[in-house]
């Protein structure tokens, strides 16, 4: 089968950036990528754009064609990609499957979001526009009260105490402590977890991913294209699947079952298995997230998650790193999360990050929308 | 539903009879029982038939938080515990638990209540609905 790489990468910082619009931030990261790849503007033949909701953050819709029109694109087709929290991958799928399809050669996939123009309550509100409307923002739940019921219910199942939820951020903090493209650096202590500010009783303050401005880019090319790039990063595998909208419909949740779906395409896809993971960047919005994507991966057995923290196994130096960058503690500005994983494992596999994993090979991104109704699991590697 | 600045009452009027009167729905061809209702059956699709349903407002807690940082119109109801609720015909279903949040806890029973849920920020509508108790 045709194939498709990754041929550069872009992105801003991810920060309160009170100076810059979500078009500044948009076509600074579209800029860097198109000067890593040494390419200009003209070459790109399509745009996707990953963004959840520039209409609830800054009023803006009718986003891939703004960014189209202030990178100076015109008038190439300009697509925005929406799937809440997993808008920068599903952007980064269509852009994929545009060049499977043999449409184009050279296609720019952009996340962007612009969270910090309105006040945090209107942030929380706007992020509760990925679960039920109807059911449950009706019932005054945010998206970390969401993921608090599923972290209750696991420990209640599965036995994990606040001590070890409280790893994540431990590890993903000092995982990011080099990473200058960070929202924050500086490490903390299980103490300073399990001692910050309650949002929703069990998760606190440490454990949930902020409110981030930041846009991401990243270059695809045919394989025929790609041949006159010097490190291209392969596309392996990529999945996609669906589940319920409302946590309320689940047959479980402690899982969860669109990351499972995705991940098997992905493995398929690929013809490889969890094992043959080099390095992964997967979707720890609240802590707990991070532990069901272990085992929703195939990196841990179901209930077992926490093991991977405790032997260290998910640390740079360990069996399967995971979050190298930080994660989504360090920033997560919605739209462009899915693509600044993608860059992080690009990243990685070229021998270039600012937390090296070691003869890094193969790398997965996990990207999820909601509490799961959308998952995206992409796959890549060197040759 | 959450949408500042924009609520309708028609919005609220159709709802009035799965929101307040706890009616879902069933599906003929498979019994299978949906709370909140749905307009078709996602097991057996055209080969389902929905029907009325009336739910008793009964079940356990198998889940909760306690929401400390709200959306836009809950600021003054704040701290509030959020459930999930095993509903007694099956379903699981997302509600506020009324009364003193540090009495919550997994495994117990509740009841629906009719309460105020939050005001409109815009117009000052008071939206109602209904929350849970615990009886045991």
């Amino acid at each position: 089968m045709e194939r498709v790489a990754v041929v550069g990468v872009g992105m801003t910082k991810q920060d309160e950036h009170w100076n810059k619009s979500i078009r500044d931030l948009s076509v600074e990261a579209g800029g860097v990528a198109l000067k890593d790849a040494r390419l200009e503007g003209k070459d790109i033949q399509a745009l996707f754009v990953g963004n959840m909701s520039a209409g609830r953050f800054v009023g803006q819709e009718h986003m891939a064609a703004l960014a189209a029109d202030q990178a100076g694109l015109l008038p190439i087709p300009a697509t925005r990609c929406e799937a809440a929290c997993a808008s920068g991958s599903l952007a980064f799928r269509k852009a994929y499957l545009s060049i499977l399809s043999g449409e184009y050669d050279i296609v720019m996939v952009g996340g962007t979001e612009k969270m910090t123009d309105i006040k945090g309550a209107g942030a929380i509100s706007a992020l509760m526009g990925a679960g039920d409307q109807e059911w449950e923002s009706a019932t005054g739940l945010t998206f970390t009260g969401l993921y608090a019921i599923m972290a209750r219910a696991y420990m209640n199942k599965y036995g994990l105490t606040r001590e070890e939820l409280a790893l994540v951020p431990v590890k993903n903090h000092k995982h990011g402590l080099n990473n200058p493209y960070a929202q924050f650096r500086y490490e903390v202590t299980v103490e300073n977890v399990i001692n910050s500010p309650l949002i929703a009783d069990p998760l606190r303050l440490l454990d949930c991913s902020p409110l981030t401005d930041g846009s991401a880019a990243v270059i695809l090319a045919s394989e025929e294209a790609a041949k006159r790039f010097e490190n291209p990063i392969w596309v392996l595998g990529s999945g996609q699947a669906s589940d319920t909208l409302a946590l309320h419909n689940r047959q479980s949740i402690t899982e969860i079952a669109s990351s499972q779906i995705a991940a098997r395409i992905a493995y398929e896809k690929s013809g490889l298995k969890p094992d043959d993971i080099d390095v992964a960047e997967v979707h720890d919005c609240f802590s707990i997230e991070e532990i069901l994507a272990y085992e929703d991966l195939g990196f841990a057995e179901r209930g077992k998650g926490k093991d991977l923290l405790l032997n260290k196994d998910t640390y740079v130096g360990g069996r399967i790193p995971v979050n190298t960058d930080g994660g989504l503690k360090l920033g997560h500005p919605v739209g462009a999360t899915g693509i600044k994983q993608i860059i992080e494992i690009a990243r990685q596999l070229r021998g270039n990050s600012f937390n090296q994993v070691k003869d890094a090979r193969i790398g997965l991104t996990h990207n999820i929308g909601g509490t799961g109704a959308t998952a995206l699991v992409h796959i890549f590697g060197k040759e | 539903m959450i949408m500042p600045y924009r609520s309708s009452v028609p919005l609220f009027w159709r709802m009035k009879k799965s929101k307040y009167g706890l009616i879902g729905t069933r599906c003929v061809t498979c019994n299978y029982l949906y709370f909140p209702p749905r307009p078709l059956c996602p097991k057996c699709r055209s080969k389902g038939k929905i029907e009325d349903f009336q739910f008793s407002g009964e079940g356990k807690i198998i889940s909760f938080t306690i929401i400390r940082v709200p959306p836009e119109g809950f600021e003054k109801y704040t701290p509030y515990a959020v459930g999930m609720i095993k509903m007694k015909e099956g379903p699981l279903l997302e509600g506020q638990i009324v009364g003193d949040v540090n009495s919550v806890d997994i495994g117990q029973s509740v009841k629906t209540v009719f309460r105020r849920i939050y005001e409109d920020n815009s117009d000052g509508l008071i939206h109602y609905g209904l929350k849970w108790k615990i009886v045991s």
